[in-house]
């Protein structure tokens, strides 16, 4: 038994390995751009930041069986209709507002991120914020002074003020807005929205 | 109170600095470890690993406090938010792993290439450019925190992108150091001889800092925007870092066992196949719910529920070199440590992942404890542990290739250092475990994933009870890890004996 067969051989595995990774990789470039192009804000998946000026739900889809988003009619977001480089603009400021108050180190955002505080993927439609008619006000008022707007549901968990403007808040309101429009292949499942309670 | 009162009860400037340096002077004499005992790349190696362990007392230590304010809310509420605590954590995590990976390579570079490091003095610089660079993100990260919403807080304060929240001055800054880094890998096996190795870790490194690249961008597109960062997040701890790992016990099992050569590098090639082949498409499990097509569903499901394959192959190569050498070997805390990477990445990045990989369960547990379980078995199990073993073959050659085998002395510590740390870390898996099948359960399936879900699972006795376990098996990992620093600074001291030469058979 002096001959090493060839499937236990050094120069076999190494080949295997290089080509395995290459593919691989190769497939992955392909996928990539693939998704990338399908994901671009103003596509059926990824709706451009003007829908922020449209009513937003999230309903159970029998055929699909799960739950998507479903755009509706006009609903301007503070009072006031915005082209699609406004909304865009307010959309920006509010995920860099996410990004820079570290949002994502208790919060999720799309499930990911850490779970010390809820996940925002749908938080533009959570039912916490009572009624339609007070939600952009009550969510304004809350991230600019979220110690003393606080509702901890009685966990006495309470979020910081982390010195959030105004603009920044409308900013951070738009994101969240937009964000509940993405389709999100059911996730999360089972949500009852806003407008499931009128 | 006038002036000169002052001068009195304030310490001088000069004083302190001498009464800092005594004390570290005290400390060096206590230590009593002799450089001379290392080559001049080995040297640089055990300053890497000097600062990974004062990151890995950092890591623990934040982690401590953001377990704590999990049980009190109010606890350091305003000061200290669990937003900064839990991302120095997670930094100080990645960034000490990084230094032991850098330091183990600096390592072996010289032993495995046959020659002196090529580019040593840059190397130097790039050591004390990253340690600075830290030292700074992480003074930003404490007393700073966070900015306005604008392109300038991410420049300088911090990008908010869990994992590579460092600002964008840092990632250039350390995109320079890994270049100076992985120049010195290539010139210097260009100069020594090259190997299997060789050429696997330098193919690798070449894929980690190009990913790196990737997470450098801002996108207002948060589907894009998350893309991006699993590209970076993914391939690093699910693809690069493991085949990193793959090529550092390879070169361990060799100077540990005297495994021969040709087994141990085409295993190495096994594993890079299996680990590459599952782990790149496997990548698709992070694009179940961002906004991604729904391609990624079977894409991401089937390549990721492979992934815990290599990790088996792994298990069955450390375990089965260590049976033929009959587990005789030159270094006991070392292949001790080899062997709880063996299984502990194989529990918690294979298994711990492989629960909640499919996207059928992955809709339920997605966002919830569950993923803090697998990260902190993962993490410790793949990366924690091979560092500590490199750790203690290097104390070994530091203290001039000293005996460590069997009737090494205070054995005791090294043993129940390993003990307590496994069994902390296994024990805040099990309790995050339990609080999220709970949350999967209670916020997901019954509640419905709102927030009033979210809360109604949170303040549910069980998910209450599971948080305070974590908490005190936390206190025995840091109890593990107290005794971990107190071994490596003083295993081999004042031991006369020379560790028995390896043959490689």
């Amino acid at each position: 038994m002096n001959e090493t067969p060839l499937w236990a051989s050094e120069s076999f595995w190494k080949k295997t390995a290089i080509w395995v990774t290459a593919v691989s990789f190769v497939i992955l470039i392909v996928l990539t751009m693939d998704s990338l192009s399908q994901t671009t804000a103003g596509g059926k998946r990824v709706p451009a930041y003007a829908v922020i000026n449209k009513k937003i739900d999230y309903q159970f889809n029998k055929e699909l069986n799960k739950s998507v988003p479903v755009i509706g009619e006009d609903e301007f977001l503070f009072g006031k209709q915005m082209t699609e480089q406004e909304a865009a603009e307010l959309v920006d400021l509010g995920k860099k507002t996410a990004q820079t108050r570290n949002c994502m180190n208790c919060h999720t955002i799309l499930g990911n991120g850490a779970y010390f505080a809820p996940d925002l993927t749908k938080a533009w439609l959570d039912q916490g914020w009572l009624s339609k008619d007070l939600r952009e006000d009550l969510m304004v008022k809350f991230l600019m002074n979220p110690e003393s707007n606080a509702r901890t549901f009685g966990s006495n968990r309470k979020m910081p003020n982390l010195g959030i403007t105004e603009q920044e808040a409308r900013g951070l309101v738009a994101f969240l807005k937009w964000m509940s429009s993405i389709d999100t292949n059911g996730f999360p499942y089972n949500f009852k929205t806003i407008e499931a309670e009128e | 109170m006038n002036t000169t009162q002052l001068d009195d009860v304030i310490p001088k400037p000069a004083s302190v600095l001498d009464k800092a340096r005594r004390l570290l002077n005290d400390f060096k004499v206590w230590v009593n470890l002799d450089s001379g005992n290392l080559t001049a790349g080995q040297q640089l190696a055990v300053k890497y690993f000097t600062v990974a362990m004062i990151l890995f007392v950092a890591q623990i230590l934040f982690g401590l406090l953001s377990a704590l304010q999990f049980i009190y809310p109010d606890f350091l509420y305003g000061i200290l938010d669990f937003n900064v605590n839990r991302m120095v954590h997670i930094n100080a995590m990645i960034v000490w792993m990084l230094y032991g990976f850098i330091g183990s390579i600096y390592w072996l570079i010289e032993d495995e290439s046959g020659t002196d490091i090529v580019g040593l003095k840059w190397a130097n610089i790039a050591f004390w450019v990253l340690t600075g660079a830290v030292t700074l993100v992480v003074l930003v990260y404490l007393f700073i925190q966070i900015g306005p919403g604008k392109d300038s807080s991410l420049w300088f304060i911090n990008e908010g992108r869990e994992y590579i929240e460092a600002p964008r001055w840092a990632d250039l800054g350390i995109t320079a150091v890994m270049l100076v880094f992985s120049y010195n890998v290539v010139a210097t096996f260009s100069k020594g001889k090259w190997s299997g190795i060789a050429g696997v870790l330098t193919l690798d490194l070449i894929a980690l800092i190009g990913l790196y690249l990737a997470g450098m961008f801002y996108m207002t597109n948060i589907t894009h925007d998350q893309y991006w960062w699993w590209w970076v997040i993914h391939l690093w701890v699910e693809a690069t870092w493991e085949v990193l790992v793959g090529v550092i016990m390879a070169w361990s099992l060799i100077k540990l066992l005297g495994a021969r050569r040709k087994i141990v590098q085409t295993w190495l090639y096994i594993e890079v196949a299996l680990m590459f082949g599952s782990g790149i498409l496997g990548l698709g499990h992070h694009y179940f719910w961002i906004g991604m097509p729904e391609y990624w569903l079977s894409v991401g499901g089937f390549f990721s529920a492979l992934e815990p394959i290599p990790l088996v192959a792994m298990v069955v190569h450390a375990i089965y070199d260590s049976g033929v050498h009959a587990f005789k070997t030159v270094n006991h805390p070392a292949l001790a440590w080899v062997i709880a990477h063996a299984f502990g990445n194989f529990f918690g990045a294979g298994v711990w992942g492989f629960m909640h990989t499919l996207p059928q369960i992955n809709l339920y547990t997605h966002g919830t404890q569950w993923s803090a379980s697998h990260g902190h078995l993962s993490f410790f199990g793949a990366y924690a542990t091979i560092n500590i073993a490199f750790f203690y073959l290097a104390i070994q050659h530091w203290r001039g290739n000293v005996w460590m085998a069997a009737g090494t002395r205070h054995a005791w510590r090294w043993k129940w250092a390993l003990g307590l740390l496994n069994a902390g870390v296994v024990g805040m898996t099990v309790a995050l475990l339990i609080a999220g099948y709970e949350q999967s359960f209670i916020e997901r399936a019954v509640e419905g994933s709102t927030w009033a879900g979210y809360f109604a699972a949170q303040n549910q006795p069980s998910f209450q009870h599971a948080m305070n376990w974590r908490m005190i098996f936390g206190l025995v990992t840091a109890a593990g890890l107290g005794l971990l620093v107190w071994d490596l600074l003083t295993i081999g001291k004042y031991e006369e004996r020379k560790a028995e030469k390896i043959v490689v058979h």
